[in-house]
């Protein structure tokens, strides 16, 4: 730990078991203030694809479908019900009650022209493979639409629940020119159907969002309680605890681990450690291209995979919702399965492979990472007990990514959130399917995970996700590590509970 | 005079145009604003995507043409992240950290004028010292340790101040003072060096001789001399203070001109560091020259050499 680090950790940590007298700013004036490091200036689900705008997403606009995070089963939302016609074709029956924010009334219209125009891709939608899978959308009639997808997806549910809302009819249409000529999306008003609607917002500063008093009934979302809503960028981590701990904030996330710890005495804090979709993992350079032909030998590659003990950095770094993972998907998504050849952690059987591999005295690489330096550094620590010598390369994500997709990296340890879709497809499809970020472009592997991708039997799905797991395990392409885990500290007045996919459900938290 | 103008106004230029190109260029070198603006995790459809339709597909040099051309006629684009007008949220945000420079070179001036004068009346005594400490104290603490310490006492302890935004001036204290502290060994110094050296001077021995009474001599006849320097210092240094907000601004919430460059760093929001770095560097420039020009009126040797 650096020492300015250090002396802060220090100082604040002094005072955050011992600070119990903050009063509950948020519960007086019925406003729960939220906070994250980041700068929110496009208030739109399709081109803003923060995280924060995932959870303004689920507050601010309504999907067709609803996924009950609890019991993974899908519910109607905006659709009363839905059918797959054949496995290209689904058909849905809209609500005839729900009105958007401005008072117009929602319709077929509504969803056609969204699917639309977010499928359309020189409309510039930032996270396009959330809707890539949209061929079009037909109006069948006034309250009852069509969506033809391009080719068999049987993940389009999950994703039709977690990432695809409507928007009111010729919503864009109203986009600013820029300068180019070309459309500003973006920086149209959010208009959607949610708990929660926008009613005012300043770049860098706040977004305040105010409870629908119209939202409709019986939604699967249930009736939002909180009045107000105002997230606020406060970058610095420290200065979000000295909020919370002031009554100036009411919920944060993402808090240190060793910072967390501390506050947890705190009788006004509730600290929770909650599980997310992000994975961590350490790909290997299968095929050699980084110019170090040392795990392109499977023996070296599960060496490395015996020598790390996931279980100690998942435990004394991540937090108590991590759980080491040994398949490339998130135990909580379909599909995904434990059930592989596992690698624990046992030193001496690393060593005994790297002898039988021809590095008896072990040998010298260079890892890359971005996030989470500690992590990383916990791995080249255990690499080094076996005569593995790692070299750390720490680079920022948009310069590691280029040189990752060009296989420059003898050992990249990344992480994958899924988008938080609850389906192996978002993940084990991404990196095994002969595409740029695969490590090993193993055909068999992507023979299986074409016949799972688009089949809609889940039975074939699963039989063929298990296979394709169990090869990228054997053959120990990937390194799967752990699940990461989020520290989240809030005002014990507020009823909230922390999900597994990483999206707050603001819109069920009440005042106790 | 005006030869000497017209060069320092060209070299301004000069300057002006590579930070510009500098900065375009490390930008680039940090990442691929593509990759940044679609999101950690996106596919390379995703990213392609972006690059396509936000024109990052084309040669850097013609992207960097195109900007500075726009930016010869008044144009300095617009952000693809904010979705904004980029001269807008520039000079929407350039009033707050403006605001905070002045506060925090105000708060250096009364710290450091005094202790620079009370050092030079008792050169190396106890006094001298301490001030000497005081001052060094300020620039050898980083500035965002001292900023959090601040907090921690302040606010979470005392309860005494606001620790974020900018409604009213108890906003302002902290920051401030964090962010001014650290200037305040540089003018404390010069103060002290110009005081101890005007102090020797023949004028000021014969208005004592005269039998003015001392704190004339010392505040009327000395400092004002003395001062000459420190105010082409100040100036350069509020030009550091605008720039050297980053820090400050982002612990204390304040969304000024150095947060928003410190959130357009992490986005790759291209058009946006080039206006910041642009409007900083050319506020940097000016205050520069304006010392210069103001070191040359006093000093006519600066203007023959």
């Amino acid at each position: 730990m650096k020492l300015s680090k250090l002396l802060i950790t220090a100082s604040l940590g002094a005072i955050l078991a011992l600070d119990a007298g903050s009063a509950m700013a948020g519960k007086s004036n019925d406003t729960m203030n939220w906070s994250t490091n980041r700068e929110i200036a496009v208030i739109d689900p399709y081109y803003n694809n923060t995280r924060e705008l995932v959870i303004m997403g689920h507050m601010g606009w309504d999907g067709l479908i609803f996924r009950d995070i609890k019991t993974g089963e899908f519910k109607p939302l905006l659709a009363k019900s839905w059918e797959w016609k054949d496995s290209t074709t689904i058909e849905f029956d809209l609500r005839t009650d729900v009105k958007f924010h401005d008072g117009s009334s929602f319709d077929a219209d509504d969803v056609v022209y969204t699917l639309n125009h977010v499928s359309n891709k020189d409309n510039g939608v930032l996270t396009f493979r959330n809707v890539s899978w949209v061929k079009n959308a037909e109006k069948i009639s006034s309250h009852k639409v069509r969506i033809n997808l391009g080719k068999p997806f049987p993940a389009a549910l999950a994703y039709l629940a977690n990432a695809v809302f409507i928007l009111p009819s010729g919503h864009y249409d109203k986009a600013p020119a820029k300068a180019d000529g070309k459309k500003d999306f973006g920086a149209v008003a959010p208009v959607g159907t949610g708990p929660y609607k926008v009613t005012d917002s300043k770049s860098g500063e706040f977004v305040l969002m105010e409870k629908n008093a119209d939202y409709m009934s019986g939604s699967a979302k249930g009736k939002p309680q909180i009045g107000k809503m105002k997230f606020r960028t406060i970058s610095e981590k420290n200065t979000q605890i000295a909020e919370l701990l002031t009554g100036g904030l009411d919920w944060i996330w993402d808090v240190p681990k060793d910072q967390a710890e501390r506050m947890d005495g705190n009788p006004a804090i509730t600290i929770e450690n909650a599980k997310t979709f992000r994975v961590s993992y350490m790909a290997f350079d299968v095929d050699g291209d980084s110019g170090t032909d040392v795990f392109t030998k499977k023996k070296v590659r599960q060496a490395v995979s015996h020598a790390i003990n996931r279980k100690s950095i998942a435990e004394n770094l991540v937090g108590p919702a991590s759980v080491v993972i040994h398949s490339a998907c998130h135990p909580d998504q379909f599909g995904c399965t434990q059930d592989v050849p596992q690698y624990d952690y046992d030193p001496a059987r690393a060593k005994a492979l790297l002898k039988e591999a021809g590095y008896p005295n072990g040998f010298e690489f260079d890892i890359y990472a971005y996030r989470q330096r500690e992590f990383t550094e916990a791995v080249i620590g255990d690499l080094a007990k076996v005569g593995i010598k790692a070299k750390l390369n720490f680079l920022q994500y948009r310069a590691l990514r280029d040189i990752v997709r060009k296989g420059q990296t003898p050992i990249n340890h990344m992480t994958w959130g899924s988008y938080s879709i609850p389906d192996v497809s978002a993940i084990v499809s991404n990196f095994f399917t002969l595409g740029p970020d695969d490590p090993a472009k193993d055909v068999e592997v992507k023979k299986l995970l074409d016949i799972a991708d688009n089949s809609i039997d889940v039975n074939v799905r699963k039989d063929n996700y298990k296979k394709a797991f169990t090869r990228i395990a054997g053959e120990a392409y990937w390194l799967p590590m752990f699940t990461y885990a989020k520290y989240y500290a809030y005002s014990k007045e507020l009823g909230f509970k922390a999900t597994p996919d990483e999206i707050p459900r603001f819109y069920t938290a009440t005042w106790k | 005079m005006l030869i000497y103008m017209i060069k320092r106004l060209g070299m301004a230029i000069l300057v002006a145009l590579t930070v510009s190109i500098l900065s375009f260029l490390m930008i680039y070198l940090s990442g691929d604003p593509a990759i940044a603006l679609a999101g950690e995790g996106s596919s390379q459809e995703d990213i392609e995507n972006v690059r396509q339709v936000y024109g990052f597909n084309r040669p850097i040099i013609v992207q960097y043409g195109d900007w500075l051309f726009q930016a010869l006629q008044g144009n300095l684009g617009h952000s693809n992240y904010l979705k904004s007008d980029v001269a807008s949220v520039v000079f929407e945000r350039l009033p707050i950290t403006m605001l905070l420079g002045a506060c925090a070179l105000g708060f250096a001036l009364i710290l450091s004028i005094p202790l620079g004068v009370v050092a030079a009346i008792r050169p190396n005594s106890l006094v001298d010292r301490i001030a000497l400490t005081i001052a060094v104290v300020g620039q050898a603490m980083p500035s965002f340790w001292f900023a959090l310490t601040m907090i921690l006492w302040f606010s979470i302890n005392w309860r005494l101040l606001p620790i974020t935004g900018t409604d009213s001036w108890l906003n302002f204290i902290m920051p401030s003072i964090a962010l001014g502290y650290y200037v305040t060994p540089a003018v404390m110094r010069l103060t002290r060096a110009g005081m101890l050296e005007v102090l020797s001077s023949d004028y000021i021995r014969t208005a004592r001789a005269k039998g003015l009474r001392p704190m004339t001599v010392l505040f009327k006849h000395a400092l004002r001399n003395a001062i000459i320097p420190v105010v082409s210092l100040a100036a350069v240094q509020f030009g550091f203070m605008l720039g050297g907000s980053i820090v400050i601004e982002t612990i204390f919430a304040i969304n000024g001109l150095g947060f928003l460059a410190w959130e357009s760093i992490q986005r790759a929001d291209l058009p946006m560091m080039q206006a910041i770095v642009l409007v900083l560097s050319i506020f940097y420039i000016c205050l520069t020259f304006f010392a210069d020009m103001l070191n040359a009126f006093l000093n006519p040797l600066i203007r023959v050499s």
